[in-house]
């Protein structure tokens, strides 16, 4: 809990949030319990920045949806409060929240028209005529869809429909998009394209963009900030950057990106720690702080900060360093990845290594150094 | 009823043309037999209408078949007889009138249980269904001896009440199964672009599942209008629909004219059954 609302106090102001456009979006305490074991949002505190790219980042089940569908209304919450720019919304059906929201699916209404479909939500708030016209071309040719006016969904690709649905989900100008995995159903080339698309819209219009999903890739590709969830609470709130060098526990340093775990036994108290008979060095500032639920800690190092060299010597000075052999190559393209089995330890990882050198054959004896700030001793 | 099973026959078993057209060589051809049977039971189900039909144009003042002279007698006595024109008008009324009933509230009903799941939604269900499959004679009777308490007997709110009550499980049976092809999270998106409920169903559910809808009121249409039963226990010197009218005219008084009135109902019910199917591929083709 104390780390949550640090993370949400501390952290540094995202770029994009100069202008202040968009609505800001808090959570206090909020839980949504089904009544199962476990509830499915358990008190989640938040305060989404005024313009901010916002993502729910975690694995299914982990309470992301649920939250998000809690701010749009969809459901009801069990405890808490969600405040738009300070005005409680908590009882407010979805309607009149104005909130602009993309579906996986699209949701689009297969009985009427391209135009007709982004021009629903401005009929509903009974917009003249002609304006409708404008607003609807206008955001038609922000989305690159000019000239379908009149074809129905079903005769459009999958991406095209997405595009629709967004183009209907800004045209009313809503202070909050809320995308619920929107790119989900989309093949890989239309999901980049898609993901440029939507930071540009974020950038032109400014709201505040909620975004859910499982994609740690598109996450940190899309996001100002990502709030990393696990088990229906917020495991780490910050900048894709520092979930990715700074990762608070093992879920998130696993969760996002490739990682080498040592398991401690303790909590380094000292500037060294030991593993399996090793003494490594420890920079303070790399370690994470305690959490009450979590009792272990590892040492957690990213693939790419790893060296691999012949013999110890060879290692640079002032690393840590682990013999290890290696078990498997695979050729990336531009690096190579190296399957690597740490000491006796049966410990399995990965380093990644130029793609010209070519000293390092399967079977080999190496040595794989790190350099202690390139290290994170995380929760576990 | 009778009407919709004979055109679905009709068109289903179109009469073989073995030799003229050889098309699908890779499938078995059709067995004379199958043929046979097919074209005997299409012939069971329409011979009655192929009775009437030419009966109504007989000149004799008794029924005859086959009719000795051709005449338009019998459709003469229909228009220009109060009593059945009466009764006809009141039927088309009882029928309009329960069939909107009974589209209103199946439709509310079906889109009530889609929502609902479990026990409770099965249950209603049923409920709602029960009138299907309890003998009219049991319906007529629990209704007489309620209605006669109430002061409803011989009203026209009397035989609309209760020919909509026959007409709810058409209609919430066939908007259920439009509700199948329905995505409820189109209702989140009509939500989240400020649409209340209200106007979510009126501007996407029911558009999405009007054929159902139609298709529905129609049955609950054609149920009133051929419904004798509850209708002799309910009618009234006053009050008579064109059923009890008819049946009245060949048990009192023998009266050729049922057999135009017959036939006229017959086409009308046909053309009514065939306005969904001609709805349905008006929207294919846009």
């Amino acid at each position: 809990m104390s780390i949550v609302k640090e993370a949400a106090v501390t952290q540094d102001t995202p770029a994009s949030a100069e202008v202040k456009r968009g609505t800001e979006i808090r959570l206090d305490h909020v839980t949504k319990d089904y009544g199962l074991a476990v509830p499915a949002v358990d008190d989640i505190s938040l305060t989404i920045e005024p313009g901010e790219f916002m993502t729910f980042l975690g694995p299914s089940g982990s309470g992301k949806t649920t939250t998000l569908n809690l701010i749009a209304g969809f459901e009801t919450l069990t405890a808490g409060t969600i405040a738009l720019n300070g005005t409680e919304v908590g009882s407010l059906p979805p309607h009149k929240r104005n909130l602009g929201m993309l579906f996986q699916n699209y949701a689009l209404f297969p009985h009427l028209t391209v135009a007709q479909n982004v021009a629903y939500p401005l009929r509903e708030r009974k917009l003249p005529k002609p304006e409708i016209v404008r607003k609807v071309a206008e955001v038609l040719e922000l989305v690159q869809l000019t000239g379908r006016d009149d074809n129905f969904p079903s005769q459009l690709s999958g991406g095209q429909q997405q595009r629709v649905a967004l183009a209907r989900a800004i045209v009313f100008d809503p202070k909050v998009l809320l995308l619920d995995e929107p790119l989900g159903a989309l093949d890989r080339n239309l999901r980049a394209s898609l993901q440029a698309e939507i930071r540009r819209i974020h950038r032109e219009v400014g709201s505040t963009f909620v975004f859910v999903t499982h994609d740690q890739e598109e996450a940190m590709n899309l996001s100002d900030r990502i709030a990393l969830f696990n088990a229906g609470h917020l495991e780490q709130v910050g900048t894709p950057e520092a979930l990715y060098r700074d990762p608070e526990t093992l879920f998130a340093a696993r969760f996002l990106g490739d990682s080498n775990v040592f398991e401690l036994d303790e909590r380094p108290h000292s500037a060294t720690t030991s593993w399996h008979g090793l003494t490594w060095a420890v920079a303070p500032h790399t370690v994470a702080v305690p959490r009450p639920s979590l009792s272990h800690y590892a040492v957690v190092v990213r693939p790419e900060d790893v060296n691999v060299t012949r013999s110890a010597s060879e290692a640079p000075r002032g690393t840590n360093a682990v013999p290890a052999r290696v078990r498997d190559v695979e050729f990336m393209g531009s690096y190579r990845t190296l399957m690597l089995e740490f000491g006796t330890s049966g410990v399995v990882g990965r380093a990644r290594i130029d793609a010209s050198e070519s000293q390092v054959a399967l079977g080999d004896e190496v040595v794989a150094s790190w350099s202690p700030e390139r290290q994170r001793i995380v929760a576990a | 009823m009778t009407s919709l099973d004979t055109r679905a026959l009709l068109t289903a078993s179109a009469p073989p043309r073995r030799g003229r057209r050889r098309r699908d060589r890779g499938v078995d051809p059709t067995p004379w037999w199958l043929s046979m049977t097919g074209a005997l039971v299409a012939m069971y189900l329409i011979l009655p209408t192929l009775f009437v039909i030419p009966m109504s144009f007989s000149s004799s003042s008794t029924f005859q078949f086959p009719p000795k002279n051709f005449s338009l007698d019998l459709y003469v006595n229909f228009f220009t007889k109060p009593v059945w024109l009466t009764s006809l008008g009141n039927s088309v009324l009882v029928a309009i009138l329960a069939a909107i009933l009974a589209t209103v509230v199946g439709t509310a009903a079906a889109v009530g249980l889609d929502r609902l799941t479990g026990r409770v939604a099965g249950l209603m269900r049923t409920l709602l269904m029960v009138s299907i499959v309890t003998p009219g004679i049991v319906i007529a009777v629990a209704v007489y001896a309620s209605f006669l308490q109430w002061h409803l007997t011989g009203s026209l709110l009397g035989y609309v009440l209760a020919h909509a009550a026959l007409g709810v499980p058409f209609v919430l049976v066939s908007v259920t199964s439009a509700l199948g092809g329905f995505d409820p999270a189109l209702l989140r998106a009509s939500a989240s672009l400020g649409a209340s409920p209200l106007r979510s169903f009126v501007r996407v559910t029911m558009p999405l599942i009007s054929r159902g809808i139609v298709t529905g009121a129609i049955f609950a249409f054609v149920t009133s209008f051929d419904e004798v039963v509850i209708a002799l226990f309910l009618r009234a010197p006053t009050f008579q629909t064109l059923p009890v009218q008819m049946y009245n005219s060949v048990t009192v008084e023998i009266d050729p004219t049922i057999s135009a009135a017959s036939s006229l109902i017959v086409v009308a019910v046909t053309i009514i059954f065939l306005v969904p199917q001609l709805v349905g591929t008006r929207k294919k083709n846009r």
